[in-house]
């Protein structure tokens, strides 16, 4: 291990972690934006939930680096484009969280529900003001999830030349040195728990009757 | 574009020798399956145990925590690691770094489907089946298990998955499959060959993917449909956490 | 017979809990093919006790002699084998058939699978779950099939002792005592040796032959009959246990002597106003179909012939025979307070008035203490 190699590179570890942040971050961001309506019609529409679960299982199964080098014959972009990355992320934190949005919608007790009808409460407040509320804790264990996964898997996109932390493992393979190696993954996996830590917080702070994490 | 992919996919000459589609397919079968079975191999009874036992569970959280290293990382540090120690003209040197990254790779979903499925056991027919005289192992083998099938194979579907998705990485370090052709695509610039085979990469997680579906539908009784949806949904309010525990099944790179 | 000889379980101290007793000095005996039922309040030791019949749990000392012979020489899977478990959530397998859930000890037994479910199929018969309930899957029954299913799983292999731990508790109270009677009417056919578990009196005193009332601490407070148990608790934990109305519930085990019985005068349905009114000077006239009684008209308000619509059921019938309680219920009932008593098909025999059942009453002898029960504890059963 040689540390002058990470007190030298630094900064450009921190653009890398930044480029890193945004190709599994952003992804995680809209994934979940648009699996809320999703998973919710799940939920609520009964004939609609087999072809939205099979069809979110179905692009689930793609292997990352196939979706990647697909991404521009959908997209009509170059292959080393970022966009590729994030679509094919967003894909994946789509297919993960249509599901557990709808599992979690599910899983809010009828009593609190029909309770909040009876208060007046229509339709679409309802499900801001109760329904979503209550199915956080589920809906943010799935976000943990695919949080993780997404680190990882973006750092596959190096090997179609898109530049984040998984840069250092492939140059660190191609020269054989370990220093990279090491600075790829360790930095991967710091990556990966600074999402776990801060989903989990904003889940406390946004369910405060939850006194206890899930942790 | 899509062209291009088509005619790559449709030519005859693709198809044919040590290079072609044919063998590569067969190589990426088998190093999955390979991985796949020595990871069952381990998995399946420790997941079993240690639900049945109720003893090492923390192995559970330590094996989901491994998703956080990045399988590519752990397939490039374990080919540095450990392909000089093979010398020769063999395919060790990257055949086993390959094989012992799919397999650790494999054992985190397999385990937790193994362990959650067994501890999800309603602990009522758990009792009744010893309270009538069944031995340990028959509460293990007629009761638990049966019970269990549904999220072990929860756990197997995503364990191929991840395996079928992360052999084709190895190919950078130098084990065959389908893998071959993106590397060498992508190195080239020959997006053809690069996108026909993620498109057969695709339909070979997906065809996977189905027919363990349909073995699923085959072995697991039909007792177990209805009731996983009408217990999970009375559990659920107060199972979250089990909830979450069981997240880590569906996770891959 | 089953034999508790001063028989305690201690759980060893775990994490931060003290070790605790659940059952402390158990001595008493479930005599062979009567319902001995342990009640008390939650946390007393009641399925502890029930599990250390079967060898779920082991006593920390003393012993338990199924039969005389001491069951901790048996081997568990064996005993348990021989032994019926029924138990609160029913614990049905979910993966198999209700066919092949009650086929279960049969098959562990050894049966060949034909015959075990054979087996399977006659005993879901008996519980009152005929042909098609059997090739179903335990998540497509009702609370109370499943139940039903719980009872057939444990009766398949005829074991002489059955264990049932609040087997009734989980469902609601109409299905409840549907099930009790059913059990019941089951025990006169089958005469098993049942120790039966519950937190709540009533069932005890319905379903027991013999009534252990457990205290907190696993202690024995009171082992008796029902009736004697309502007449003498033994000490005010027992008396607050069996509950206020115990002097009115005690009534339902005395059957009714020879009440001074009165002829009533009935018209048939179909009656016309003019004849109703001949028959009777009373307000209130009791109309019966084929001589069972359908309830009372006012001869004086009725305008056409009677028809059922016509009706005030609001009394209940007794049995000529049958419990005081039920005595005293009808004619309270009875809007011309006059209680219909029936026969055994259920033709009208008479009314009685409720003065006369009370006088009945007080003639009736409450149960006679027993000398070893004067003690202020329970002494072990001897
Ligand atoms: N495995 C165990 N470890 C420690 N304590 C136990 C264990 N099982 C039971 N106990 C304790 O022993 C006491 C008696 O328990 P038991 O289950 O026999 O009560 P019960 O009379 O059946 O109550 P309920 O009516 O609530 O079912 C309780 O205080 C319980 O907490
Ligand atoms: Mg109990």
């Amino acid at each position: 291990m040689d540390w002058s190699y990470v007190s030298d590179h630094w900064s450009q570890i921190m653009e890398r972690a930044w480029q890193h942040t945004i190709l599994a971050g952003v992804p995680l961001v809209l994934g979940l934006l648009i699996a809320l309506p999703l998973g919710w019609l799940a939920a609520r529409v009964r004939w609609l939930k087999p072809p939205l679960l099979g069809g979110s299982g179905l692009l689930y199964t793609i292997p990352s680096l196939a979706l990647f080098v697909l991404m521009p014959v959908v997209l009509g972009t170059s292959i080393i484009a970022r966009v590729n990355v994030i679509v094919a992320m967003t894909i994946y934190t789509l297919a993960l969280l249509v599901r557990t949005v709808a599992d979690a919608l599910e899983a809010v007790p009828n009593a609190a529900t029909q309770a909040a009808t009876a208060m007046g409460y229509a339709p679409a407040r309802r499900f801001l003001a109760v329904d979503l509320p209550l199915a956080t804790p589920v809906i943010a264990s799935g976000l943990r999830v695919a949080a993780v996964s997404n680190v990882s898997i973006v750092s596959v996109a190096s090997l179609i030349g898109v530049s984040n932390l998984g840069i250092y493992l492939t140059s660190g393979y191609d020269r054989q040195y370990w220093t990279e190696i090491w600075v790829g993954l360790v930095s991967c996996i710091l990556l990966a728990i600074v999402f776990d830590v801060i989903i989990q917080v904003v889940t406390r702070l946004l369910t405060p009757w939850q006194k206890a994490c899930v942790a | 574009m899509i062209n291009q992919i088509w005619t790559w996919l449709t030519d005859g000459a693709n198809w044919s020798g040590d290079d072609g589609i044919t063998h590569r397919l067969v190589q990426h079968l088998w190093y999955s399956g390979l991985s796949l079975l020595i990871a069952g191999v381990i998995a399946l009874p420790l997941g079993t145990w240690i639900a049945h036992s109720g003893r090492a569970s923390w192995l559970v959280t330590a094996a989901n925590s491994l998703r956080a290293v990045p399988s590519l990382g752990l397939l490039f540090a374990a080919s540095m690691l450990l392909s000089s120690k093979f010398t020769g003209d063999t395919d060790l040197p990257y055949l086993v770094p390959s094989i012992i990254v799919l397999t650790i790779l494999a054992i985190p979903p397999l385990l937790a489907g193994a362990y959650s499925g067994v501890r999800e056991v309603d602990p009522a027919a758990r009792d009744a089946a010893r309270g009538m005289g069944m031995t340990g192992g028959e509460v293990l083998r007629q009761v638990e298990l049966p019970n269990a099938l549904p999220l072990i194979f929860s756990g197997l579907r995503s364990a191929t998955l991840q395996v079928i998705a992360t052999a084709t990485i190895a190919a950078y370090i130098g084990l065959g499959g389908l893998g071959a052709f993106l590397r060498d695509g992508i190195a080239l610039n020959e997006y053809d060959a690069a996108a026909g085979a993620s498109v057969l990469v695709a339909v070979l997680a997906l065809a996977a993917d189905l027919l363990l579906g349909v073995v699923q539908r085959l072995v697991v009784s039909p007792g177990l449909r209805t009731t996983r949806t009408r217990t999970r949904r009375n559990r659920r309010a107060d199972a979250t956490p089990a909830a979450a525990a069981l997240g880590p099944t569906n996770a891959r790179s | 017979m089953i034999r508790f000889e001063q028989v305690t379980k201690s759980f060893p101290a775990t994490g931060g809990r003290e070790s605790m007793v659940a059952v402390d000095e158990l001595s008493l005996e479930a005599p062979t093919g009567q319902i001995t039922v342990l009640v008390g309040p939650s946390g007393c030791g009641k399925t502890t006790s029930l599990r250390m019949i079967n060898r779920m749990i082991d006593p920390t000392s003393g012993r338990i002699l199924i039969d005389d012979q001491d069951i901790a020489s048996v081997n568990p899977a064996r005993l348990r084998r021989g032994i019926g478990y029924v138990i609160q959530s029913a614990g049905l397998f979910p993966h198999r058939t209700v066919v092949d859930n009650v086929a279960t000890v049969p098959m562990l037994l050894g049966t060949g699978r034909k015959k075990a479910r054979d087996r399977a199929r006659e005993v879901l018969e008996l519980v009152g779950l005929p042909g098609d309930f059997a090739e179903r899957y335990p998540s497509q029954l009702s609370g109370g099939q499943q139940q039903r299913v719980g009872v057939a799983r444990a009766l398949a292999a005829d074991p002489p002792v059955m264990l049932m731990d609040e087997p009734f508790s989980a469902v609601d109270p109409i299905v409840r005592e549907q099930l009790q009677d059913e059990f019941l009417r089951l025990q006169d056919e089958l005469g098993k040796t049942i120790v039966f578990v519950t937190h709540d009196i009533d069932e005890a005193i319905k379903l027991g032959d013999q009534v252990a009332v457990m205290r907190v601490g696993g202690r024995l407070a009171q082992l008796a009959e029902p009736a004697y148990l309502l007449a003498h608790p033994i000490d005010d934990f027992v008396a607050d246990f069996v509950g206020r109305d115990r002097g009115y519930r005690a009534l339902g085990f005395s059957e009714a002597p020879n009440l001074p019985m009165s002829n009533e005068p009935s018209v048939p349905l179909g009656t016309t106003p003019e004849e109703a009114r001949a028959a009777t000077s009373d307000r209130w006239l009791l109309v019966v179909d084929e001589e069972v009684p359908q309830g009372w008209v006012e001869p004086a308000r009725i305008e056409a012939p009677i028809e059922p619509s016509m009706l005030d059921r609001g009394g209940t019938v007794a049995r000529v025979h049958g419990p005081l309680r039920a005595s005293l219920d009808a004619a309270l009932s009875s809007p011309s307070r006059r209680g219909v008593l029936v026969d055994d098909d259920g033709r009208l025999v008479g009314t009685v008035r409720a003065a006369d059942v009370v006088q009945a009453i007080e003639r009736v002898e409450r149960p006679e203490i027993d000398p070893a029960e004067i003690a202020p504890t329970a002494a072990p059963v001897e």
